[in-house]
């Protein structure tokens, strides 16, 4: 067994072109008067076509660093550069995948799925629907409505819509954080199967270690209040991975003793 | 099962119609015409065709009325709403303007309308517009921001975002308050046409009781409005019902 079992980077593979870039950034909170910081001095790189997870315990700032880099709001210090461009505002051409709340109540399947795509003609959108109806394996729910839908199925439904529009980066917040845990393995399994065959860039939010490990290129472990990068790990099994293999257990177990929790309860 | 749970109602309303019959009967000509008369009084008006035409000037006053206040509230609640999300400059106008009664109105009308139905129509309209776009604020400031922010993500400008995100979002909630302001509508219209027009269901109550004290007909255009009203709220309950609609109520929890 290697000494040093955990390779940390904050750079990508070298291989791969960076597409996203943090760069110092910090966030800090006002709420009554009080100021709370929830981000410190974040930087990070991501290659284009990796997929990164961002892991930690609830309320480590995560989510918020996600929004942030999404565009949904501005960092207090610090920039978010995605091909070189500072990030402003949201992109069509990043779509940010919220848990199943996320999709339209009142549109049918068909129609969340097809949202994006307004500028397309009406036979271009139909093709490029089934297209995705077909990936995410919801034939003959197309005319159905979400509250019609299993929650399994209506994360599909999102992933599908978010596709859909060829973004080259997916924000995933806990995508899977609502489904019971049956579905959320499917659900990984599609999650990979989807990236393999379109290596979009995607950032990946969740507080379940074993998910972090089985999905991740490379994982990103941050600390609570104020939100710090504590390590990056890197996941070098291939894909398929093998849960049980020595060396899954060895990362994922690294990731445990480092964010401080015991191997047995 | 289904039709059992249909009879306790119409038996209740017979049981009821009963003991109307009797106390009109023991206090013979002090109370109100007794339901038999009633029933004669509409036959009365029916054979004079006077049902539908009445029905039909009412319904035509409403009908514009409530649609002008639809057409208005609801872009411009869009717009207040939107805009209110950040900030709520509004809401004490509104609040003292809300409280005055569509029928305070009524002078103003016809100062500005004269007698007639722009003055009937201006009054629902009044009545219908300010629970309208409270409504309409109200909703869209209770759309989840993860909708927004979905539709900002793929792009939507300020005003896509109001037709294809916030729109969509408040029509559950837009339905029940529809429904509450056609109710007013209905409510102000018959006040209205007591004053201002001559023909309606309002008119007819004023015109049956001047014209003679017919009571018997005053009785009968009530129940008459009662029975219209009960069919338009009917009718809004099955917009709301509609499978596009549903998830409204599926999602409150």
């Amino acid at each position: 067994m290697s000494a040093n079992p955990i390779i940390e980077t904050n750079a990508p593979a070298s291989r791969l072109q960076t597409k996203l870039r943090t760069e110092n950034v910090s966030m800090v909170f006002t709420r009554d008067g009080e100021s709370m910081s929830v981000l410190e001095n974040i930087n990070l790189e991501v290659g284009d076509g990796e997929f990164v997870c961002l892991l930690g315990p609830s309320g480590c700032g995560k989510s918020t660093l996600l929004s942030a880099i999404a565009g949904f709001f501005k960092p207090t210090v610090g920039e978010i550069r995605i091909d070189g461009e500072a990030v402003r505002n949201p992109d069509p051409r990043r779509i940010f995948v919220f848990q199943e709340r996320g999709v339209f109540p009142w549109l049918t399947v068909e129609g969340n799925i097809g949202f994006g795509l307004a500028r397309l003609s009406r036979s271009e959108r139909m093709q490029r629907v089934s297209h995705y109806i077909k990936m995410v394996g919801l034939e003959g729910f197309e005319k159905s409505y979400p509250h019609e839908l299993s929650g399994g199925m209506k994360q599909r439904v999102e992933v599908a819509r978010a596709l859909a529009v060829n973004p080259d980066v997916l924000f995933l917040d806990e995508p899977f954080g609502a489904l019971d845990s049956i579905t959320r393995m499917v659900m990984r399994g599609e999650l990979l199967r989807i990236w393999l065959a379109e290596r979009k860039t995607i950032l990946f939010v969740t507080h379940d270690i074993d998910e972090a490990v089985q999905l991740a290129d490379r994982v990103v472990v941050m600390s609570a209040r104020p939100g710090r990068i504590q390590q990056v790990v890197h996941i070098d099994i291939p894909h398929p991975r093998d849960i049980s293999s020595p060396r899954y257990l060895e990362l994922r177990d690294g990731i445990l003793s480092q964010i401080g929790l015991a191997h047995n309860l | 099962m289904k039709l059992r749970r249909g009879l306790w109602p119409v038996l209740f309303i017979l049981v009821l119609l009963a003991a109307w019959q009797l106390a009109v009967s023991l206090h013979p000509g002090q109370l109100l015409p007794g339901p038999w008369k009633t029933g004669q009084g509409i036959a009365d008006l029916a054979e004079h065709g006077l049902i539908v035409r009445y029905t039909v000037a009412s319904l035509f006053r409403v009908t514009w009325g409530f649609f002008l206040a639809v057409v208005i509230a609801i872009p411009l609640g869009l717009v207040i709403g939107w805009y209110r999300r950040a900030e709520m400059a509004l809401n004490p106008i509104l609040q003292i303007i809300r409280p005055i009664s569509p029928l305070a109105w009524i002078p103003i009308a016809i100062l500005w309308f004269g007698v007639g139905d722009l003055a009937a129509v201006f009054l629902i309209f009044i009545g219908c517009f300010l629970p309208l776009l409270i409504a309409v604020i109200n909703a869209v400031e209770s759309v989840p921001a993860v909708y927004v922010n979905a539709g900002r993500n793929f792009g939507l400008g300020p005003v896509a975002l109001m037709r294809k995100i916030l729109y969509p979002a408040i029509v559950p909630r837009l339905m029940t308050g529809l429904r509450i302001t056609l109710g007013v509508a209905w409510l102000v219209v018959v006040a209205a046409e007591m004053i201002a027009v001559n023909s309606g269901l309002g008119f007819l109550i004023v015109d049956a009781r001047n014209a003679g004290n017919r009571y018997d007909l005053v009785l009968a255009g009530m129940v008459v409005i009662g029975v219209v009203g009960l069919l338009l709220d009917t009718f809004v309950r099955a917009l709301e019902r509609a499978r596009p609609l549903r998830w409204g109520y599926v999602e409150k929890d």
